[in-house]
C-alpha cells in the first residue's frame, strides 16, 4: 500500500510537471478550430459536471471534448476520477472514449486505474467477442505494474478463446505485458509457443510479433509451425505477412545450408593432393554432390513469390529481402520488377526501395552493372549521361562524370567509349564538369595504362585552359606517370609550369615538383636546369610542405657525397607501379545490414535489429519441422496408417521418440561442443533409432520397405565407407519428394514405401549424419594438417587448397593440442615454439582484378609453421578468377628477391575455372626483414608483377615460456636491445583481454603467464634467425602505460615498437 | 519490433495539431529533430523520412500539405511504416472526403477512435476500409443530425464479419436496391522525348479503380481481351493469384465500395505510343539580354480521339527575367519568382495547332544558360487506354442478380517530359 501511494506521488508530481510543460506548448500554438478546448481550467469544471449528469449526450460530448484535448496534447489528468466513473457505461461510445482516456492518464494515475480494472475483468468473459477483446486490449494497454498478475491471467484465458480474433489481441496483450514486466517471459513464451500452433491466419501475424518481440532467438519454437506459416502466409493480412516473412528470414539462414555456389572447379586439385582415403573421400564426395535445396526451403522460396505482386510496398520489400538473402542467385532477378514497380510510388517508398536496391546493386556490382550497362546501350546511356552533364545543377553534373568513371572501370570493354567520352568532356565550358573528368580520367587511365598518350596530349594542352588545381595536379601527375610514354611533350609541360610555379596552388606545386623528379630520372638531359631551377624555387616556397618536398626530392633525385644508399633506389621510388584505386559507391557499407531494414536505412544499428546469421555449414537436422499427428503417433499400429490416406499427414508424419533423438543430435550439431561429448552424442541417437527400428516390426509394408531402407543403405556404406551421410541423405530426399508426390497412388513400390520407416530411417540416417559431418570436419582439418606435415619432403607437392573459402584454417582447441605435437622447430630448446594465440583474418591484396585481369589474389598469413622450411614464413594466397573464362597455368616467375631472401613457390595451377577459386600455400624467408618480396604471378597469356612485404608482426613465431624465463632473457636483453615507448591512453584501454587482443592482433607472438596484473608480456621469436622479440607492456598509474621491447634484431624491434604504439593508444 | 510508438501530425507552417501515443507518452520535443531536418531541406518534399535521433527515430510521410511524422524506438522495415502512415492518410481521405488539417480537427474524435482501431500497441491490427467503416461509421450531415438528437453513436458494437472470415476486406449483409459494378481504367504515360523527337524512355503505368455496389457476396471474375500486355501486376489482396496465373483472369469477391483493383505497368518501349509532339525552338543569344521561344504542340498517335486539357509547364533558368509570349490558343502566366511558365492549352484541334511565341528577357550581363529548359506536358484522353487494354468480360456467380455493369477508360500524361 504504501508503495502504491508513493508511486501515486511520483506521478502526481510528473503530472504537475507535463502540465506546464503542455502549458508551455499551448501558448505557442494558435489556436484555430481547437479554440474551443484551449486550456482553461474553469472549463474544465464544466467538463467535469457534464461528465456527473445524467444524460449520456452531456457525457458523450464531454469526452469527446477531452479526447479533442488529448488529441491536441493538453493536459487533461486532473479530470481522471470523474472519467473513469463512466468506464462502465452503457454507452458503447462514451466507453470506448473512456477507453482512450484511461490509455492514456492510467500511468499517470494508477490509484485511481485500479478502480477500473473490475470492469474489465467483467468484460472480459462478457459472450460478445469484440468487448471482450477491448476489454482485453485495454486492461493491457493500462501501463499499472500492479495489475501484471490480472493480466497474465487474462492473456492466459484470451489464448484459449474461441474467437480467433480475441486470441489475435491475446498475441499483441503478451507484447504490452513483456514490455512492461519483462520478468513474465517465460510464462509469456508458453503462451506465445500455444499460439503458435493457431491455424487461424488472424492470429498468425500477431504472435509471430510476439515471438520477434518476447523470444527471437527461441528458433525451436518456429520448427513445428514453419510449415504452416508458409502454407498460410498468403492468406495473413498484409502486416502479419511483413513480420512472418522478416522472421522466416532469419529462421531460413539458420535452417539451412547455403544455396550460393562458391567453390567449382577445385575437385581435381584436391583429389591428387589428397590420398584416397574413408575421409578424405567422403569430402570429395561432398563436393561432388550437386547442391540440393531442402525442400522446407523451397517451400518457402514458391510461397512468397505470389507476394511479390502484393500493392503494399512493405510486403514486397520483405518478400524482396527473402529473396536476396535466401533465394539461389539465379532466382533472385525475379525481383527487380517489383522493385522497379515500387518506384513509381510515394516519395517516401522510393527513398528506401532506392537504397535497398543501390546495395543490392553494389553487392552484386559486377552482374547487375553489367545488366545495366553494356555495350549495346552505353552508348545510350552515355548520351543520357551528356544530357545530365549539361545539367545547371553542377553537383548532379559531377556525380555524373563520376558515375561514368564507374561504369568505364567496371566493364572493361567499354572503358574506350567511356574514355573518349570524358575527354570530349574535356572541352565543356564549365570547369566543375571539366575538372572532375580529369579526374576520373586520371583514375581510368591508371588502371588502364596502356596505349593513351593521345589522351595525355590533349590534357597536356588543356592545361593552359583549366584553372581548378585538382584538375590541374591530375594532368602533371599523369604526364609524370607516363612521361616516359610522350616523351616530347613532357618536358615542355614542365617548363609552362616552371615559368607560373609562384602564382599555382600548393596542391599543384607538389605536382610539379613529382613532375620534375621523374623527369629528372628519365630524361635528365632535357630537364636537369629545369628540375633544378623549379626545386629552387620550390625550397623558398612559404609553404613547408612544398619546401620538405623540395628538401627530400633533392636528396633523392640530386647525386651528391652525401646522398646514401637511397639515391639508387630513386627511379624506383618515384616510378613505381602504382596500384589503380578502386572506384567505389558511396553506398558500399551498408550490406552488413538485412535490406529492408531500418538499421539498413540508417546504416547504423538500431536497437532491436536481428542480426541475420551466416547460412550453417551443415544443415540442423530438417526432420524437427516435421509435424507429427498426435493420435497417430502415439498409437503406432498397422491398421492406423492403413486408414491414413492424407497425403501430407502421411508424409510428415513421425513418431515422438524419433523427433526427440533428432532433436538432441541437431542440438549436438549446432554447438560447437568438445569432440568427445560429440561422439557420445552420436552413440546415444544411434542407439535411439536402432531402438526404435526394433520396437516397431508390427509394421507389415514398414518393415519390407524399412529393410529396404536399410539394405540400400547397407549397400552405400559398403562401398563408399563411413562417408557416404549425405550421399544417403540426397537418397532420402528424393525418395522423400516422390514420396510426398505419389503418396496418394497406394500401388506399392518403393517410393510409396511407408511414411514411417521412410521418416524412420531418414532422421536415423539424418542423426547419425549430424554428427558424423562434425566429427568429419575436425578429423579433415587434422588431416589436412598432418598431410602439410608428411609431405614435406615430397617434391611433387601440390598446392594446399582449403575445401571452403575461407583463407584461414579455423584451429579448435583441441587441434591446437595437436599442432603442439607436431611442432618443427628446430631452435634452442629455451625457446619452444608454441601455436599461434590468435589469426587474424586480415587478408591484403596482391592482384587486384581490375589489374590482373580478371585474376585477383589476396594473401593472408595463416600464422603456422612454414612446412617447406623453418626459417620462411608461409603465406596463404587466395586467387580468384572473376572473368567468365578459364584460367590456365597459373604459377610464379622471376623472383626479384633482395639477397638473402628465398622463397617457395607453389605449384603451377592448371586452370581455375571461372568464378573458381583456390587458396595455395607458399613459404617466403624475409632474412627477417620487412623487405618486399618481388616476383611475378603469371597465367598462361600474362605476366603481373606482384609484391609481399610482410607485417614485421608476422614475421615472427609465438614462443611460450615461463615468468621466469621470461625476465633472465629480458635481463640479457638490455642496453642497446631494448627499445621502449610510453603510451597515452584511456584506462578503458587496458583491460587485460584488449591489451592481449591488440597486441596479438598486430604480431604472432605467444603470452607468458605473468604474475603481476599491471605487467603483459608477450614472447616471440623471429622466423629466420630464432632470436627473441620479447614485449612488455606494463600498466602505469593513470592512463600511462610502458610499451619495452627487447631483442637482438633491433630494427624489427623498433618496427614492432612503432607499430603497436598507435594500436595500444587508440581506442 | 515494437512498431510506430507515437504519431504526430504536423502542418505546413509546423504546428502539431493532433499527437497520438500506442504506448508511454512521448513528448512533442521529439519533433524539433524533424523540423531540424525540415529546415535543412530545401524543399517541404525533401525531408528525409527516416530520421535518427538520440533516443527514437522519426519516420515521416508528407502527404496533403501535412507532415505524419511516426515516433518508433526499435528496429522495424521502414517500409512498413511508411505503407502504414499512407493507409492512415487514405482512411482519413476516404472517411472525411480529404485529407486536410480542417478536416482532421473537425473530426478529432473520430480520428481517435480510426487511430484507436487500426494500431494495437503499435502494431496494425484493422486497415481495411471495410471492416473499418463497420467499427466506426463514417460521418454524415444526416447522421450527425439523428446522432444528435436520439443520442445514438456512430460506433458499432458488434465485431465486423469480415474480421473473423477468409475475406476480411468485405463487409457482410450488404444491400443494394440498384446493383452496379464500375471499373475506371486509368493510365499515366511516363515518356522522357529528346530533342530530336525520339523517345528516350516510356512507359506505361495503369490502374483499374473499381466501383462496386453490389448486394451479398458476388464471386467476379474480370477478363481481358489483351491480358499479356500487362508486365508487372500488383493486387489487391482480394484477387485469387492462382487463377491470375493459370487463366490470366481476375477473379474475386470485391470489396464493398472504391477500391484499388490492379496496378500495372506496360514497359516495352516499342508499345507506348506517345499520343503529342512537340516542336520547340527556344534559344538565347550571347552577350545579349534576350532569347526566343517558341513551340507548338500536335496531335501524334492519338487513335483518333482528342487531346484534352493540356497544360504545359517550363522551369525556366534562373536568368530568365521576364517572358512576352502570345498564345494562339489558351492563356500563359509566367512566375518571376519561381521562374515557371505555365501554358494552359485546352484541347487540341489538328486543323489550327496550338503555338506559343515570343521573347525571352535575360538578365543582362549574366552568362546566357548552357542548357534549355525542358518541357513538362500534362494531357488527358477520354475512353482510351493508351496500352490498348481492353476489357473482355465481367461475370459474376455467388447471386442471382443482374448487375449493372461499366468500364471506363482514360489516358493521361504522368511524368511527361520533353527535352529541348
Amino acid at each position: 500500500m504504501s508503495s502504491n501511494s508513493f508511486a501515486y506521488n511520483e506521478q502526481s508530481g510528473g503530472g504537475e510537471a507535463t502540465e506546464l510543460g503542455q502549458e508551455a506548448t499551448s501558448t505557442i500554438s494558435p489556436s484555430g478550430a481547437f479554440g474551443l478546448f484551449s486550456s482553461d481550467l474553469k472549463k474544465n469544471e464544466d467538463l467535469k459536471q457534464m461528465l456527473e449528469s445524467n444524460k449520456d449526450s452531456a457525457k458523450l460530448d464531454a469526452m469527446k471534448r477531452i479526447v479533442g484535448m488529448i488529441a491536441k496534447g493538453k493536459n487533461a489528468s486532473e479530470l481522471f476520477p470523474a472519467v473513469v466513473k463512466n468506464v462502465a457505461s452503457k454507452n458503447i461510445e462514451i466507453k470506448k472514449l473512456v477507453y482512450v482516456y484511461l490509455v492514456r492518464y492510467a500511468e499517470e494515475q494508477q490509484d485511481l486505474a485500479l478502480l477500473s480494472i473490475s470492469t474489465f475483468q467483467r468484460a472480459l468473459k462478457d459472450p460478445n467477442q469484440l468487448i471482450r477483446a477491448s476489454a482485453l486490449r485495454v486492461l493491457s494497454s493500462i501501463r499499472v505494474p500492479i495489475i501484471v498478475p490480472i493480466m497474465m491471467l487474462a492473456i492466459k484465458e484470451a489464448a484459449a478463446d474461441l474467437s480467433p480474433y480475441v486470441r489475435k489481441n491475446a498475441a499483441h496483450a503478451i507484447q504490452k505485458l513483456y514490455s512492461l514486466d519483462p520478468e513474465q517471459k517465460e510464462m509469456l513464451i508458453e503462451v506465445i509457443e500455444k499460439l503458435l500452433k493457431d491455424k487461424s491466419i488472424l492470429v498468425a501475424g500477431s504472435v509471430v510479433m510476439a515471438f520477434e518481440e518476447v523470444c527471437p532467438d527461441r528458433i525451436d519454437l518456429i520448427h513445428k509451425n514453419y510449415r504452416k506459416l508458409c502454407n498460410l502466409l498468403v492468406d495473413v493480412e498484409e502486416w502479419g505477412q511483413v513480420v512472418i516473412i522478416h522472421m522466416l528470414t532469419r529462421y531460413a539462414r539458420t535452417q539451412f545450408v547455403s544455396p550460393w555456389r562458391e567453390d567449382d572447379g577445385l575437385e581435381d586439385n584436391e583429389k591428387s593432393f589428397y590420398d584416397s582415403d574413408d575421409e578424405q573421400k567422403e569430402k570429395t564426395d561432398k563436393r561432388k554432390k550437386p547442391y540440393t535445396m531442402d525442400p522446407d526451403h523451397r517451400l518457402l522460396i514458391r510461397n512468397t513469390k505470389p507476394l511479390l505482386q502484393s500493392r503494399n510496398a512493405a510486403v514486397v520489400m520483405a518478400v524482396a529481402q527473402l529473396y536476396w538473402h535466401i533465394s539461389p542467385k539465379s532466382e533472385a532477378g525475379i525481383i527487380s520488377k517489383s522493385l522497379v514497380r515500387l518506384l513509381r510510388s510515394n516519395r517516401e517508398v522510393q527513398y528506401i526501395v532506392l537504397q535497398n536496391i543501390a546495395t543490392m546493386s553494389i553487392q552484386r556490382k559486377l552482374e547487375i552493372l553489367t545488366n545495366l550497362a553494356n555495350e549495346a546501350n552505353i552508348s545510350t546511356l552515355l548520351r543520357e549521361f551528356q544530357t545530365y552533364v549539361k545539367s545547371q545543377d553542377k553537383q548532379f553534373a559531377a556525380a555524373t562524370i563520376q558515375t561514368i568513371g564507374r561504369c568505364a572501370a567496371n566493364i572493361s570493354e567499354v572503358t574506350d567509349t567511356c574514355l573518349s567520352g570524358l575527354v570530349c568532356l574535356l572541352s565543356n565550358r564549365d570547369e566543375i564538369v571539366v575538372a572532375e573528368s580529369v579526374v576520373v580520367i586520371k583514375k581510368l587511365l591508371q588502371m588502364q595504362p596502356a596505349q593513351h598518350g593521345e589522351i595525355i596530349k590533349h590534357m597536356a594542352k588543356l592545361l593552359d585552359s583549366i584553372t581548378v588545381p585538382v584538375a590541374r595536379a591530375s594532368i602533371l601527375w599523369l604526364i609524370g606517370e607516363n612521361c616516359e610514354r610522350v616523351p616530347k611533350i613532357a618536358p615542355d609541360v614542365l617548363r609552362k609550369m616552371a615559368k607560373s610555379f609562384t602564382s599555382e596552388d600548393d596542391l599543384v606545386k607538389l605536382q610539379i615538383l613529382n613532375l620534375g623528379a621523374k623527369l629528372y630520372l628519365t630524361n635528365s638531359k632535357q630537364t636537369k636546369l629545369l628540375t633544378q631551377y623549379i626545386l629552387n624555387l620550390g625550397k623558398y616556397d612559404q609553404n613547408y610542405d612544398i619546401r620538405d618536398r623540395t628538401r627530400f626530392i633533392r636528396q633523392l633525385i640530386v647525386p651528391n657525397e652525401k646522398s646514401g644508399a637511397l639515391s639508387k633506389y630513386a627511379k624506383k621510388i618515384f616510378l613505381a607501379q602504382k596500384p589503380a584505386p578502386l572506384l567505389e559507391s558511396p553506398f558500399k557499407d551498408r550490406d552488413h545490414f538485412q535490406l529492408g531494414t531500418l538499421s539498413h536505412t540508417l546504416n547504423a544499428k538500431a536497437a532491436g535489429y536481428l542480426e541475420l546469421s551466416n547460412w550453417p555449414e551443415v544443415a540442423p537436422d530438417p526432420s524437427v519441422r516435421n509435424v507429427e499427428v498426435i493420435d497417430l503417433a502415439k498409437e503406432w499400429t498397422p491398421a492406423g496408417k492403413a486408414k491414413n490416406e492424407n497425403p501430407t499427414k502421411k508424409f510428415y508424419s513421425e513418431s515422438e521418440e524419433e523427433e526427440d533423438s533428432s532433436d538432441s543430435s541437431s542440438d549436438s550439431g549446432s554447438e560447437s561442443g568438445s569432440e568427445s561429448g560429440e561422439e557420445d552424442e552420436e552413440g546415444d541417437s544411434s542407439e535411439d533409432s536402432s531402438e526404435d527400428s526394433s520396437s516397431e516390426p508390427e509394421s507389415e509394408s514398414g518393415r519390407q520397405s524399412d529393410t529396404e531402407n536399410r539394405r540400400v543403405a547397407k549397400r552405400n556404406s559398403k562401398t563408399k565407407g563411413k562417408g557416404d551421410s549425405k550421399d544417403e541423405k540426397k537418397e532420402n530426399e528424393k525418395s522423400k519428394t516422390s514420396d510426398s508426390s505419389n503418396a496418394e497412388s497406394s500401388s506399392v513400390e518403393e517410393s510409396s514405401s511407408d511414411s514411417e520407416s521412410e521418416s524412420e530411417s531418414e532422421s536415423e540416417s539424418e542423426s547419425r549424419k549430424v554428427t558424423k559431418e562434425k566429427e568429419k570436419k575436425t578429423k579433415q582439418d587434422r588431416n589436412r594438417l598432418a598431410t602439410d606435415v608428411s609431405l614435406l619432403d615430397l617434391d611433387d607437392f601440390n598446392p594446399v587448397s582449403t575445401p571452403v573459402a575461407l583463407p584461414t584454417p579455423a584451429l579448435s582447441p583441441s587441434l591446437i593440442a595437436d599442432l603442439e605435437g607436431l611442432n618443427l622447430s628446430t631452435s634452442s630448446s629455451v625457446i619452444s615454439v608454441s601455436t599461434p594465440v590468435f589469426v587474424p583474418m586480415k587478408t591484403h591484396v596482391l592482384l587486384h582484378r581490375m589489374s590482373g585481369k580478371g585474376l585477383a589474389a589476396h594473401y593472408s598469413f595463416p600464422r603456422q609453421p612454414c612446412i617447406f622450411g623453418d626459417k620462411m614464413v608461409s603465406v596463404q594466397i587466395t586467387l580468384n578468377n572473376t572473368t567468365d573464362k578459364k584460367i590456365e597455368n597459373i604459377h610464379i616467375r622471376e623472383k626479384k628477391l633482395p639477397i638473402g631472401m628465398q622463397m617457395h613457390v607453389f605449384n603451377p595451377i592448371e586452370s581455375l575455372e571461372p568464378e573458381g577459386s583456390i587458396t595455395v600455400s607458399m613459404g617466403i624467408d624475409f632474412c627477417d626483414s620487412t623487405q618486399t618480396a618481388s616476383f611475378q604471378l603469371c597465367t598462361k597469356d600474362d605476366c603481373f608483377s606482384v609484391n609481399i612485404q610482410p607485417p614485421v608482426g608476422e614475421l615472427l613465431l609465438p614462443v611460450a615460456m615461463s615468468e621466469k624465463d621470461f625476465k633472465k632473457e629480458q635481463g640479457m636483453l638490455t642496453g642497446m636491445n631494448e627499445t621502449s615507448a610510453t603510451i597515452i591512453a584511456a584506462p578503458q584501454n587496458f583491460p587485460p583481454s584488449v591489451i592481449l587482443q591488440k597486441v596479438i592482433n598486430v604480431a604472432n607472438a605467444g603470452v607468458v603467464p605473468s604474475g603481476q596484473d599491471n605487467i603483459h608480456r608477450f614472447a616471440a621469436k623471429t622466423v629466420h634467425s630464432g632470436s627473441l622479440m620479447l614485449v612488455t607492456v606494463e600498466l602505469k598509474e593513470g592512463s600511462t602505460a610502458q610499451l619495452i621491447i627487447n631483442t637482438e634484431k633491433t630494427v624489427i624491434g623498433s618496427v614492432l615498437l612503432r607499430e603497436l604504439k598507435p594500436v595500444l593508444s587508440q581506442g | 519490433m515494437k512498431m510506430i510508438h507515437s504519431l504526430f501530425l504536423i502542418n505546413c507552417s509546423g504546428d502539431i495539431f493532433l499527437e497520438k501515443h500506442w504506448k508511454s507518452v512521448v513528448s512533442q520535443s521529439v519533433c524539433d529533430y524533424f523540423f531540424e531536418a525540415q529546415e535543412k531541406a530545401a524543399d517541404v518534399e525533401n525531408v528525409p523520412p527516416v530520421i535518427s535521433t538520440p533516443h527514437h527515430y522519426l519516420i515521416s510521410i508528407y502527404r496533403d500539405k501535412l507532415f505524419f511524422v511516426s515516433v518508433i524506438q526499435t528496429e522495424v522495415p521502414p517500409l512498413f511504416v511508411i505503407e502504414f502512415l499512407h493507409r492512415v492518410a487514405d482512411t482519413f481521405q476516404d472517411y472525411f472526403g480529404e485529407c486536410s488539417e480542417a478536416a482532421i480537427k473537425d473530426n478529432v474524435v473520430i480520428v481517435y477512435e480510426l487511430l484507436e482501431e487500426m494500431l494495437d500497441n503499435g502494431f496494425p491490427l484493422a486497415t481495411e476500409s471495410n471492416i473499418l467503416k463497420e467499427l466506426i461509421k463514417p460521418p454524415t450531415i444526416l447522421r450527425s443530425v439523428v446522432n444528435s438528437i436520439t443520442g445514438s453513436s456512430n460506433v458499432g458494437d458488434t465485431l465486423p464479419t469480415g474480421q473473423l472470415s477468409n475475406i476480411p476486406w468485405r463487409r457482410a449483409g450488404v444491400k443494394y436496391t440498384n446493383n452496379e459494378a464500375y471499373f475506371d481504367v486509368v493510365e499515366e504515360i511516363d515518356a522522357i522525348i529528346d530533342k530530336s523527337g525520339s523517345t528516350v524512355f516510356a512507359e506505361i503505368q495503369g490502374v483499374i479503380d473499381a466501383c462496386i455496389k453490389l448486394s451479398g457476396m458476388p464471386d467476379l471474375s474480370l477478363s481481358f481481351m489483351n491480358p499479356r500486355l500487362l508486365d508487372d501486376v500488383s493486387f489487391h489482396p482480394c484477387i485469387r493469384f492462382k487463377r491470375w496465373e493459370s487463366e490470366r483472369v481476375l477473379s474475386f469477391i470485391p470489396p464493398d465500395g472504391n477500391f484499388r483493383l490492379i496496378s500495372y505497368r506496360v514497359s516495352s518501349q516499342n508499345l507506348v505510343a506517345i499520343p503529342v509532339y512537340v516542336k520547340h525552338s527556344i534559344s538565347f543569344k550571347e552577350n545579349s539580354s534576350c532569347g526566343r521561344f517558341d513551340v507548338t504542340i500536335g496531335p501524334k498517335q492519338n487513335m483518333g480521339k482528342t487531346i484534352e486539357g493540356v497544360t504545359v509547364t517550363v522551369h525556366m533558368p534562373k536568368v530568365v527575367l521576364n517572358m512576352n509570349l502570345t498564345p494562339t490558343q489558351g492563356s500563359y502566366t509566367f512566375d518571376p519568382v519561381t521562374k515557371v511558365l505555365t501554358w494552359d492549352v485546352g484541347k487540341i484541334t489538328p486543323q489550327k495547332l496550338p503555338s506559343l511565341k515570343g521573347l525571352v528577357n535575360l538578365q543582362s550581363g549574366a552568362p546566357k544558360p548552357e542548357e534549355n529548359p525542358s518541357l513538362n506536358i500534362q494531357f488527358k484522353i477520354q475512353q482510351l487506354a493508351i496500352s490498348g487494354l481492353k476489357v473482355n468480360r465481367l461475370d459474376m456467380y455467388g447471386e442471382k442478380y443482374k448487375p449493372f455493369k461499366g468500364v471506363k477508360y482514360v489516358t493521361k500524361a504522368g511524368k511527361f517530359q520533353v527535352r529541348t
